[in-house]
């Protein structure tokens, strides 16, 4: 059984290879595979997350599967069932995969640890998001060929984003550089041990970068006091028309979603030319279809 | 009158001066004689041929959590003690955070009859520092210490109010027991799952600094200096608590410190990939951390080895790694890692059963902690060089929560003695009853 539970212990050549099949589930690509035709994926969602689970979904039935959606609310885990017993009850009911969103971190390490079939973590905690860092390397991949040599500026709430970690680890293992903005009390200790560069002075990196990934800040990050405000977040590190006249003619601007428009992008910048936001929604689907494959593989 | 002769021993006895083989004669309970030259012995009396072991003072842990009352399916009592006697204890200090609290002369009371049931070794309770160990009241000390508290400690929480904790340090001065604390700084770690650091960035987990201890503990140490009174801080597990205590030793504070077993032999990459075993507060700490633990246990910085024997379900850690409870057990494998501080050269022998014996009998003023004649005939033997793998399904203690299972030691208890009465021998409990 092959789980996704992270990108951290993979092989650039089985990362290069997952993107390779995800360019083969692109629309237009060769015949779509059937590889989980009479099979169930069950999508066990303890966070809301409408996006991932859509995209998960659609990509499954690609593939000619079942789709149990199940979600937190009104469930039994607001009865009281721990994870474990939830995950062995999903279990129960046959899915070659499951397909996990939990706020704790680790949760799917735990379910995969006491469950017979795949596991794929579609976001835990603070720790990984890996189909969200695979599409925004395919999206990146897609305009470049490669990542050798690329440097991406990833901006923002890096503390709280399995985001970040997962690309931080994705986007290295492929070849580029990976820069680290925001403010200090929003980097964790550590992230130059995972390979990345840490600074604070955006308006500094801005020229360097080939692409630039900002992160979603969470509003509740002001009443935690990682922050006096948004206003002085935004002033600070919020992508504007003036700022990206700062980056490299070409480079793109990604966001994982949803965004906060007027905190980490301007309007004008969401919407704008150097924007791939639903570029990276569309390769969402193609990418999930070859994790799903080679979860079932 | 009952006697027991222990032969060719290698005695280690840290606070009369001795290491070297000896003949041990213990008589009604007491030791007797203990003698460079063989000793005959007396008719009836049982020998033990201690040839190739180590006979030295019992050992005492200043720190465990019977779980009675309120908790019996984690630990009684008398499990606890059968632990504890089966890790070479031959005395476990009871911290009071129990369902119900021990914050008052009847609970004391409960534990001790309980501990008098269980009949295996001595139990010392200690109590409560606040009613409930809310933080707010004070909990009468002298009603505690009357029916046999040791010490008074809010163990697992902080004493967070500062005016309060100046006060307990004033006011336990009037019957001279410490107060122990468990320092961390609430506002520091909240939310923490872990230890902050390269690993809990890792892994996503919220971190705990070392600043929340190493804060606390320099308010407290500000407090004990103003006050005359006297400190024991709880589970020492980051260098800038032990740079402090240290500085606070040399210039006649009265403070005294104990470190677990686990930090100083794990750091927090042991939590892997989010292993609720390694879940302990405080937490495991940085490899630089480990390294300052080991040397202020070579250089007298730390008084004391003491296990925080934490019992808990399965079911408590069978969990997301931040909804796991905190604590291991570690009564069982106390001596098999600090043994590996002797094997890897760190600690002498000596040193190492003085961290487990004289230590800590001296800073909570306990009976036992060394073999001079008329001393109680509590003796733990070792067999220093015996390899044994970790098998938690065959502790004693009711619990398995331990990040050990399955690690290899070097030295195991091979007999314990209470009294003069041999309560463990060769893994099997000797119980009176």
């Amino acid at each position: 059984m092959r789980h996704l539970l992270g990108i951290a212990g993979w092989r650039r050549d089985e990362l290069e290879a997952l993107l390779d099949r995800a360019q083969e589930h692109l629309p237009g690509g060769p015949e779509a595979s059937h590889v989980l035709r009479g099979q169930v994926v069950a999508n066990l969602f303890f966070e809301d997350s409408t996006r991932t689970r859509s995209s998960f979904e659609v990509a499954a039935r690609r593939l000619g599967a079942d789709v149990l959606n199940w979600s937190f609310a009104g469930s039994s885990v607001s009865k009281g069932e721990t994870l474990l017993d939830t995950a062995r009850n999903i279990e129960a009911l046959g899915p070659a995969i499951i397909i996990i969103r939990h706020r704790s971190s680790g949760a799917p390490h735990l379910v995969a640890r006491h469950v017979k079939c795949a596991v794929v973590n579609a976001g835990d905690g603070a720790h990984e998001h890996p189909s969200q860092a695979l599409l925004d390397a395919f999206t990146l991949r897609q305009r470049w060929g490669s990542l050798d040599g690329r440097t991406v500026l990833i901006v923002g709430d890096v503390l709280h984003s399995r985001v970040a970690r997962s690309n931080l680890v994705c986007l290295k293992a492929l070849g580029a550089r990976v820069v680290l903005c925001g403010p200090p009390t929003l980097l964790p200790p550590g992230l130059e041990e995972m390979g990345g560069e840490v600074t604070h002075r955006l308006d500094a990196v801005l020229p360097q970068a080939d692409a630039v990934m900002c992160l979603r800040l969470q509003t509740e990050r002001m009443a935690e006091a990682f922050l006096p405000s948004q206003r002085e977040y935004s002033r600070l590190f919020g992508l504007t028309p003036a700022r990206v006249e700062r980056m490299k003619p070409d480079a793109p601007v990604l966001h994982p979603g949803p965004i906060n428009r007027g905190v980490e992008l301007s309007p004008a910048v969401a919407d704008g030319p150097r924007s791939v936001i639903l570029e990276q929604v569309a390769n969402g689907v193609a990418v999930r279809r070859a994790i799903l494959e080679r979860c079932a593989s | 009158m009952t006697s027991v002769l222990f032969q060719r021993a290698r005695v280690i006895d840290p606070r009369n001066g001795v290491d070297g083989i000896r003949d041990v004669l213990v008589t009604d309970g007491r030791v007797a004689q203990v003698s460079e030259a063989p000793l005959v012995a007396p008719k009836d009396a049982r020998v033990v041929d201690a040839t190739g072991k180590w006979v030295v003072p019992g050992f005492i842990d200043l720190h465990v959590h019977l779980r009675e009352p309120g908790e019996e399916g984690k630990e009684t009592v008398l499990t606890g003690c059968r632990a504890a006697v089966a890790g070479g204890f031959t005395g476990v200090v009871a911290m009071p955070n129990t369902k119900v609290v021990n914050d008052s002369a009847l609970v004391t009371e409960l534990v001790l009859s309980r501990a008098r049931d269980a009949d295996l070794c001595h139990v010392y309770p200690a109590g409560a520092i606040t009613k409930g160990l809310k933080g707010e009241e004070l909990s009468e000390a002298g009603e505690l210490v009357g029916a046999g508290c040791v010490a008074l400690t809010d163990d697992g929480r902080p004493v967070m109010n500062a005016a309060l904790m100046r006060r307990v340090l004033q006011y336990a001065t009037l019957f001279d027991v410490p107060v122990m604390v468990h320092e961390e700084d609430l506002t520091l770690s909240a939310g923490g799952a872990m230890h902050e650091g390269a690993t809990s960035t890792r892994l996503g987990l919220r971190g705990i600094p070392a600043s929340a201890e190493v804060a606390m503990v320099a308010r407290d140490l500000v407090l004990l200096e103003e006050t005359k009174g006297r400190l024991h801080v709880a589970h020492v597990s980051c260098e800038g608590s032990v740079r402090l205590i240290r500085e606070a030793k040399k210039r006649g504070l009265r403070v005294t410190c104990e470190v677990a077993p686990h930090h100083f032999t794990l750091d927090d990459r042991a939590v892997g990939d989010y292993d609720t075993h390694a879940k302990m507060a405080p937490p495991l700490r940085g490899d630089a951390d480990v390294k300052a633990l080991r040397e202020a246990l070579v250089d007298g910085t730390v008084d004391a080895i003491a296990t925080d024997h934490a019992p808990h379900g399965v079911s408590d850690k069978l969990v997301e790694f931040e909804k796991g409870i905190n604590g291991i057990v570690g009564l069982e494998t106390a001596l098999g890692l600090t043994l590996a501080l002797v094997h890897e050269g760190v600690l002498t022998p000596r040193r190492a059963v003085e961290l487990l014996s004289e230590g800590p009998a001296r800073v909570f003023g306990l009976p036992g902690g060394h073999l001079a004649p008329g001393s109680p005939a509590d003796i733990t033997v070792v067999s220093p060089g015996e390899e044994w793998t970790v098998d938690a399904h065959r502790f004693y203690s009711r619990s398995r929560n331990t990040p050990f299972h399955g690690r290899t030691m070097k030295g195991r208890v091979s007999q314990t003695w209470v009294g003069g009465r041999c309560v463990f021998e060769d893994g099997q409990l000797k119980e009176s009853r």
